[in-house]
């Protein structure tokens, strides 16, 4: 035993240190519950500031939902919109503050319902702000009603028998849609459900800081997220159920990537 | 060819034992505990500290960033 103990003493010591929390998030537990996709999302977005050293120049704006609070979880300037409406105090403040790297982070209930219209016309002016999109198919905070980005069959609480096409209507697909605007810049579409899923996550999320910062359009990124409590599952059988059942229908990868002058139809790439 | 060990730092307060490191080790060095933390999860640890290569990938999945890495080269 005491060996091992010897070992471990030699092995930890901060010149050997790989990974670390990073320091612009904040010191405090978050609320989400465990196995959450919203905690790797805020250490994404905590990562890319501290390694691009903008914590001092970035704005971000927290939506309803569970993420309303966020502005606990990373140590930047915040400001709270009312439910759906980020995209438009997001353009506010990028309007009046053309310097600082705006960012909201929304779900699929702020971002894909009430706030459709605030979403697709900021998009389409081509504003220059980041858009964080979380989608788990699911009202998360309110207790796992359906959501426009239910699964066809899938079971909520305001859906008890599944999703029927004929009552609900189909799946919205908003990040197709977002893509075909002109407006956009980059649009992506990733998960962080695996170790290599969260580098390529983490890589677009730095992509999108970095082209919002040349002022280009709006870069998108959804991330294809998990609600453990509200698919009523644990977290590792909601990751290999996110993986079986929504990865068909949101397929992950680049949807679009260069800049909002683009005008060449839509094309789907893998 | 050098070998690499490595070891993790779990904060037992924060961990809310969601299991996700758990399955993402490739080496099976990680479990959860018996015992449980003040919130009364059965927090992250070390099962098997001697297979541990720091490969990160623990800390990647966390959504609580409770975990800490360490990687040394040896000889």
């Amino acid at each position: 035993m005491s060996e091992i103990a010897e070992r471990l003493k030699s092995i930890i010591r901060p010149e050997n240190q790989v990974y670390k929390k990073s320091s612009v998030l904040n010191d405090v537990t978050m609320h989400y519950c465990p196995g959450c996709s919203h905690g790797v999302v805020h250490k994404l977005i905590a990562d890319v500031i501290e390694e691009l050293g903008i914590q001092d120049q970035t704005i971000g704006v927290s939506p309803v939902g569970c993420a309303v609070f966020a502005y606990n979880y990373i140590d930047i300037d915040w400001s709270e919109a009312a439910h759906g409406r980020a995209p438009a105090v997001a353009t506010g403040i990028k309007r009046i503050m053309p310097e600082k790297t705006v960012f909201t982070y929304q779900g699929d209930g702020d971002l894909a319902a009430i706030g459709t219209a605030e979403t697709m016309h900021a998009v389409n002016r081509g504003e220059n702000i980041v858009m964080i999109f979380i989608n788990n198919a699911i009202y998360g905070m309110t207790g796992g009603q359906m959501a426009p980005t239910t699964l066809l069959g899938q079971v909520t609480s305001t859906t008890p028998y599944g999703r029927n096409v004929d009552l609900n209507g189909y799946p919205l697909k908003i990040t197709e849609l977002i893509a075909q605007l002109p407006g956009a810049a980059y649009v992506t579409r990733q998960s962080v459900h695996t170790a290599g899923a969260v580098r390529k996550a983490r890589k677009a999320i730095k992509k999108a800081f970095e082209l919002s910062q040349k002022n280009i359009g709006t870069c998108f990124v959804e991330v294809v997220s998990t609600c453990n409590s509200g698919w009523k599952m644990t977290p590792v059988e909601s990751n290999d159920w996110m993986v079986k059942q929504m990865f068909p229908l949101f397929p992950l990868g680049d949807l679009k990537d260069g800049g909002k002058e683009a005008t060449e139809p839509f094309q789907m790439k893998g | 060819m050098a070998k690499v060990i490595g070891a993790v730092v779990v904060d037992a307060e924060v961990c809310k034992g969601c299991n996700l490191c758990v399955v993402s080790c490739p080496t099976q060095t990680l479990g959860l505990n018996r015992d449980v933390n003040s919130k009364g999860y059965h927090y992250s640890y070390m099962e098997n500290p001697e297979s541990c290569i720091g490969c990160s990938n623990c800390s990647s999945v966390c959504p609580d960033s409770c975990i800490t890495v360490y990687r040394l080269k040896v000889e």
